[in-house]
């Protein structure tokens, strides 16, 4: 490993995210358009901080509501039903079912604020400008990433049966105000993932040595 | 900066940025509007939180917290939150919560039970809960005072809402085989049905509640009667045997029916709540009712077998009251007992025109007094007859029997004693019973046994008679020397006889032959 690490910033150099094109910004100014493709450049994601603390607040405020409110009202001839996340986990547990109640738990409950408390600590380790562990943190960050996508399945998933089970006047599912939240806990978050910069996790490190202790 | 432009001299320039960037991002608006919305969602669910109220049950039997919900017409209003059972364990208590805006339904008469499917002779209700489940079913109250504890009805009532039509109360003697929601009938048509009933309080009768719907309860005025519409009514009168049922349903499963009768004036429309009398059949529901019901006491000391209270009380046929009460008493000084009957007798359908101001007044018991004392003095007298020679059941009569000993009416005492004269078939009793008793102290016995003996001397009598006869048969005989003797003896007799004339001729000639003797035949 070289001892000395380059970094594009230091040398006063932008990269373009579109087109990889490296350019040098204007004289006096940080900030630019890409020569090339007109893409707007900077050293690091602008206000990427900001924005993430913006959007995981935004998912913490809605993960309340998603968990509080019925996602699911199913309608039978016994009467209408509605159900939270956590009221079908505790509808799944049982002796036989509990391994799709964890799914359930994992997926529903435990990854949204899983991902909320992932990018918090990222975000808090950044601006005190730690300089510890920074691949555990980078992994962390791709994970949470990788994720993001995924949690959308329950919301699919909601839709789908709401769609498909309408044997009125029998039984019909419709998904309730609950869903929208949990839609919006998982979009937030992974808005929250996609402004948040990495770059930055690896900028307090200002010598080289250290990053490598 | 200058040191990094001759380090890597060939990286082209970016063109400026048009505009700067403030400090704090415009994202901030998205936690904003996050927060807004999720403060206002909470708010409306805090808002739309109704009230909690909790339903005590005797058993929570096909309830489910968290399922089962309360309907009231068919809306979903609640639904219980928890079950859990009474300190003192005998019963359970359902924490309900009701949707909100349902606070103005809480009020102390709203009624709370539970529906499962019931088959209750007519009725066959609640069958939905055989898919949905037990639900707990909802009448609202119509008072104004609040409440949130509520206690189940055990039975569900029959007639719930605001079904058009109205409630009347109905006292009967018994309940017989009525039952909640058992059909009430007018002209044959179902009309209502009963929705509660209950004991009341002294045990000495049932109160019905009963409901007629619209707009058959306007033929209800407060004239109309209510009887037992149960079963068969078979009656045997002179006239023939009547029968009378009102539907085949109703002889199964019991009903009630009322009519107003024809004659009278049009009354109007009864007021809810009404108390009517329900009587045991049709017969009875239409006997005039006693107008002004007085109580005499008669005194009697025949048996009174057969007499029971509710016995007619007639007057030459003309039933004017009934026997209310049978009793003896005992007088200890002269150790006799005498049977105290008290009857209720209107005198009105004896045919007595009472005049003059309204029932009760002085005027007109005074009225009702002189009446009375002349009849009584006519020889008004109460008098047991046989109504039933099968059943040997007893009615008094009253009659006016002119022979009988005068009495004189006693007002002071209560009741009025009226005196009484034996009955038709007491007197004749009296003598068969002299009769059969006399005959009853003949000894029998005795006479047999001294016929017997008579007999048999009889029969040896007899026996030697006949060879008596016999032996004077053979000495009667023609050739027997009987015969032959007593002819010479009768001739004997006869020339003895001879001998005897010629002495009493000679003596008659000669008298002194008896002092001197025959002379010899000087001659």
């Amino acid at each position: 490993m070289s001892p000395a690490v380059l970094t594009a910033m230091q040398q006063g150099l932008q990269t373009c995210e579109a087109c990889g094109l490296l350019s040098r910004p204007a004289h006096g100014a940080d900030e630019g358009h890409c020569p090339r493709c007109a893409e707007e450049l900077a050293f690091r994601k602008p206000g990427s901080l900001q924005r993430t603390w913006a959007f995981l607040i935004a998912a913490a405020v809605c993960y309340i509501p998603a968990n509080m409110l019925p996602v699911l009202t199913t309608t039978t001839a016994a009467g209408a039903e509605s159900d939270t996340i956590l009221g079908g986990v505790v509808l799944l547990w049982s002796p036989t079912g509990w391994p799709l109640s964890l799914i359930v738990l994992i997926a529903s409950v435990m990854i949204p604020i899983g991902k909320i408390v992932a990018l918090v600590f990222l975000l808090v380790t950044v601006q005190r400008g730690s300089i510890k562990n920074n691949e555990q943190r980078i992994r962390l960050y791709r994970t949470v990433v990788f994720i993001g996508r995924w949690s959308m399945v329950d919301v699919f998933v909601d839709t789908f049966t709401a769609a498909l089970v309408q044997l009125q006047p029998l039984m019909a599912v419709e998904p309730s105000s609950g869903l929208v939240f949990f839609a919006a806990v998982v979009v937030l978050t992974m808005l929250a993932a996609e402004s948040f910069d990495p770059r930055l996790i690896w900028d307090a490190t200002r010598s080289p040595e250290i990053s490598h202790a | 900066m200058p040191d990094r432009d001759k380090n890597i001299p060939d990286v082209p320039e970016s063109r400026t940025l048009s505009r700067k960037r403030t400090g704090l991002s415009l994202v901030w608006i998205i936690p904003i509007v996050a927060a807004v919305i999720g403060a206002w969602v909470a708010v409306v669910k805090v808002l739309e939180e109704g009230p909690t109220i909790t339903i005590r049950l005797r058993s929570a039997e096909g309830l489910e917290a968290g399922k089962t919900k309360i309907h009231y017409n068919g809306v979903d209003v609640g639904s219980v939150t928890s079950i859990r059972l009474t300190e003192d364990h005998k019963g359970v208590i359902a924490t309900v919560a009701m949707v909100p805006k349902t606070e103005a339904f809480l009020v102390e008469d709203t009624k709370f039970w539970v529906v499962s499917p019931r088959i209750s002779g007519a009725n066959v209700t609640g069958l939905g809960t055989l898919i949905s489940g037990a639900y707990i079913g909802m009448e609202i109250g119509k008072s104004a005072n609040k409440k949130r504890a509520f206690e189940a009805l055990a039975i569900p009532p029959v007639v719930t809402g605001d079904l058009p039509g109205r409630f009347f109360i109905l006292k009967s003697a018994d309940l017989g085989s009525l039952d909640n929601g058992t059909p009430i009938y007018f002209r044959h048509l179902q009309v209502g049905q009963i929705a509660s009933y209950e004991l009341d309080k002294d045990g000495r009768g049932v109160t019905l509640k009963v409901f007629v719907n619209a707009p058959y309860d306007q033929y209800v005025t407060p004239g109309t009667r209510f009887w037992h519409a149960s079963g068969i009514d078979l009656s045997l009168t002179a006239t023939g045997v009547s029968l009378q049922t009102q539907s085949v349903l109703s002889m199964m499963v019991g009903g009630l029916a009322f009519e107003t009768p024809a004659i009278g004036p049009a009354l109007p429309p009864a007021d809810p709540e009404t108390v009517f009398t329900l009587y045991a059949n049709r017969t009875e529901a239409f006997r005039p009712p006693p107008k002004n019901p007085q109580t005499y006491l008669l005194v009697f000391n025949q048996s009174v077998r057969g007499l029971e209270p509710g016995a007619p009380v007639e007057f030459r046929g003309i039933p004017v009251g009934q026997v209310e009460d049978v009793r003896a008493e005992a007088d200890t000084k002269n150790f006799t007992f005498s049977i105290l009957v008290t009857i209720s007798v209107d005198p009105l359908r004896l045919g007595v025109k009472v005049s003059g101001p309204g029932a009760g007044s002085a005027e007109q018991t005074a009225v009702h007094r002189q009446m009375v004392d002349a009849l009584v003095s006519h020889g008004l007298r109460a008098q047991l007859r046989t109504g039933n020679l099968v059943t040997g059941a007893l009615y008094v009569a009253l009659d006016l029997f002119p022979e009988a000993p005068p009495f004189k009416v006693d007002w002071s005492t209560q009741p009025v004693r009226i005196a009484t004269v034996p009955g038709k078939f007491e007197g004749i009793d009296a003598t068969v019973a002299s009769i059969v008793k006399k005959l009853d102290q003949v000894p029998y016995q005795e006479i047999g046994e001294d016929l017997r003996k008579t007999l048999a001397d009889v029969d040896q009598t007899l026996g030697s008679a006949r060879r008596t006869m016999d032996h004077a048969d053979t000495l009667i005989a023609p050739d027997a020397a009987l015969d032959q003797e007593l002819t010479n003896t009768l001739r004997e007799m006869r020339q003895a006889a001879q001998g005897l004339r010629l002495l009493s001729d000679y003596l008659e000639r000669h008298p002194e032959a008896l002092l001197r003797g025959k002379k010899e035949d000087s001659k």
